[in-house]
């Protein structure tokens, strides 16, 4: 039995990991599109039919383009600068439950996670912490003072904005009693999403995953006007495609955590209500669909905002990181605590 | 002066705490950047689709043959003078017995060359050219990827004899009434010319 | 018999990592290396079953603290060349003090074996919600008198951060 559980875990990992794949894949693709009707332009469209083999075509002069490892770059660190980003970027999503979990015959119950680990938001967390290295070996092995300019400002912005996503998650766990995404998954089917009751907690997790995933309007480690590329300036070929990869990647796994964190993960309303006409499956389906649409749509929410809003200067992502960001999410940790006393009947008046 | 009403002043007043929030200015910008998502695009997708060219456009040089096929151009040498960027270089030839029927004139350009690197495609050589021998037409000059290609020998430059190619437009109804006049030995093909005993070298 | 092997591994990790970074010149090295002892001390909570634990050791040293190092490291520019020689008072100093630290390992170590013979250790030991239990129950007193401490912490290192202004 345990192994038939493992030989489907294995198969949960590969198809985590083909998705992520796939999706990263097309949001470049995606990317270009959006950015184009944005612009009132067209986008890519030669590449197969509204060119959707883009991403291939892309995909194929990573590959084929000239690896240059640059003469006083240190090697090592230099290769493994994007081997860390891209793994750190797949490792992520390995936490989030996908769909409805499902009791086997002999009474146990089968989850669609790679891992059910009970302290799943703390494993989000030191993916995301560690996922800096990346960009600090890499940057620094380049021995380039762009990137090593490029580098500072990612490390110091992702440990800024680190504590405010942490102190606004730290709410969500209150209320929610667990450290597990399946519990607070769970804990999203009998009351309304978390978002209802964490909305200004949501707010500040979407600017800091905005920050973590380097995107603009937080976009400054690679910021091309006056770092030239950043970190990842000396970066050729298909370390430079992990990169921007790992970057796309990243974006998926935390659209993923959004929308399992605040919008109910797999769950959707009525859907109790639907099990007797399409049945268990039927609901599990059409929820793993629904998760995948909230997933694309915040996808397509940090899309959105890279084309409207302009890049922050340096003191002003300071500002926002430690002047509202950090006191915001410390405010709504109160406010949480204070009205869980009420509700939960801890103050007797 | 107030040329459009769209002008700002702008102002380094303190602002009010629902613009400190900046939530209100990024709605604001998502809605004007959706808004557009679903606007035409402005693009003119090339190869299949050409943009309308203006009467007058020009590009790609012709070298023009007459009606008969000779070649117009006396290698003269006015429009390389006409050129203000010297992109025309020529080498003059003689021609010989039984040529006639190739090219119109007792001398003809062996070799003619336009840099279409350095060409500013003004059309003063076709403004200086007096046997109406070069004209600039609305064909795009092709990209290249080295120099050498650039440079446009006659082999590009002469038109077909089976597809010409048609300069009308580059004319004004005037010169086009006066094409019309075969009494005029600059409007003759060779033959014409030949029979009529203008050409100096059969004599 | 995985548990094992893991262990095995973890701990030629670590001790190989913790070699490394006295051992290496280059200091951005040394972080590294620090990186990787880090990481194999985390997996060794893991095998102990306190996955909290290793989870914010990760966070904490591997995801801030190292993160700072590294980041102050890089900006300061420390070249191999320009390393500060060392006086024969300070050599002096530091064989001493090493001597110590080994006399307080020998004398902590030497009940270890005592310590693991009392296996009865109940199951959810370690995990997120024991711990909280015997941190706000127990142990709530210590806990906030700590948290003073932090706090005492930071608004020093804010002080010292912004002397000049005063």
């Amino acid at each position: 039995m345990l192994s038939t559980v493992l030989i489907y875990k294995a198969l949960i990992a590969l198809g985590v990991f083909a998705v992520s794949l796939v999706i990263a894949m097309y949001s470049t693709y995606g990317e270009r599109k959006i950015a184009a009707f944005i612009q009132d332009r067209v986008g890519p469209d030669r590449a197969g039919p509204w060119g959707i083999l883009q991403p291939l075509a892309d995909g194929g002069k990573m590959f084929l383009k000239e690896e240059l490892i640059p003469g006083i770059a240190n090697k090592w660190l230099f290769i493994l600068g994007p081997s860390i980003s891209m793994f750190v970027a797949n490792i992520s999503s390995v936490v989030i439950p996908w769909a409805r979990p499902m009791v086997m015959e002999d009474g146990s119950t089968f989850h669609f996670q790679v891992s059910d680990i009970n302290i799943g938001v703390l494993y989000v967390f030191g993916v995301v912490s560690i996922g800096v290295y990346g960009i600090m070996i890499g940057g620094w092995a380049s021995n380039n003072k762009y990137s090593l300019l490029g580098t500072l400002r990612a490390s110091s912005q992702m440990i800024s904005y680190e504590l405010a996503m942490g102190l606004s998650l730290v709410a969500l766990i209150m209320t929610t009693g667990s450290l597990s995404l399946n519990d607070i998954v769970e804990k999203q089917d009998a009351d309304f999403c978390n978002f209802v009751y964490q909305p200004l907690g949501f707010l500040i997790f979407i600017i800091c995953a905005f920050a973590e995933c380097n995107r603009a309007p937080f976009d400054l480690p690679e910021s091309e006007s006056e770092l030239v590329g950043g970190y990842h300036t000396e970066f050729t070929s298909m370390k430079l495609g992990f990169y921007l990869f790992a970057e796309y990647i990243n974006m998926f796994a935390s659209s993923a955590l959004m929308a399992t964190l605040y919008f109910g993960g797999y769950h959707f309303p009525f859907e109790n209500e639907l099990i007797p006409s399409l049945g268990e499956n039927g609901v599990r389906i059409l929820g793993f669909v629904l998760l995948m649409g909230k997933i694309i749509f915040f996808i397509f929410l940090f899309m959105w905002v890279r084309w409207t809003i302009p890049r922050f200067r340096y003191d002003q992502l300071m500002n926002l990181g430690w002047k509202s960001l950090l006191p915001l999410s410390i405010l709504n940790l109160v406010l949480t605590g204070i009205i869980m006393a009420f509700t939960e009947g801890w103050l007797k008046f | 002066m107030k040329l459009t009403n769209r002008s700002k002043v702008v102002s380094n007043k303190e602002m009010s705490i629902a613009e400190k929030l900046y939530l209100p200015g990024i709605a604001k910008g998502l809605a004007i950047t959706l808004k557009h998502s679903f606007q035409k695009p402005v693009t003119t997708k090339y190869p299949e689709q050409k943009r309308e060219f203006s009467p007058i456009y020009r590009g790609w040089h012709v070298l023009k043959r007459d009606e008969a096929g000779a070649e117009r151009c006396t290698a003269c040498g006015l429009c390389a003078v006409a050129c203000p960027a010297e992109a025309i270089t020529m080498e003059a030839a003689e021609r010989k017995k039984g040529e006639e029927h190739l090219y119109r004139e007792e001398k003809y350009a062996a070799v003619y060359e336009i840099n279409m690197l350095r060409c500013i495609f003004c059309g003063l050589c076709e403004e200086a050219c007096p046997k109406e021998a070069i004209f600039l037409t609305d064909r795009i000059v092709d990209a290249e990827m080295n120099r050498n290609t650039m440079i446009y020998g006659k082999d590009k430059l002469v038109e077909a004899i089976d597809n010409r190619v048609d300069v009308s437009k580059r004319q004004t109804p005037a010169v086009a009434e006066f094409k019309k006049d075969k009494f005029h030995t600059h409007n003759q093909t060779w033959q014409d010319r030949l029979n009529a005993g203008h050409d100096s070298d059969h004599h | 018999m995985i548990t094992q092997y893991l262990f095995y591994f973890l701990s030629a990790l670590a001790i190989t990592g913790a070699i490394f970074v006295v051992f290496t010149r280059n200091p951005v090295y040394s972080a590294l290396a620090l990186i990787v002892t880090f990481f194999s001390i985390a997996g060794h909570y893991f095998l102990l079953n306190s996955t909290f634990l290793a989870a914010v050791h990760i966070i904490v040293y591997s995801g801030a603290i190292m993160v700072l190092f590294l980041y102050v490291i890089m900006m300061m520019n420390l070249n191999l060349d320009e390393e500060p020689v060392k006086t024969n008072f300070a050599k002096f100093g530091a064989v001493i003090s090493g001597c110590l630290l080994m006399l307080v390992l020998i004398v902590a170590l030497r009940d270890a074996e005592k310590m693991s013979i009392q296996n009865n250790i109940s199951e959810g030991l370690g995990t997120v919600n024991y711990l909280g239990q015997v941190l706000y129950k127990n142990y709530l007193l210590p806990f906030e008198v700590s948290a003073i401490l932090f706090l005492s912490g930071m608004v020093g290192a804010v002080l010292l951060g912004k002397r000049e202004i005063q």
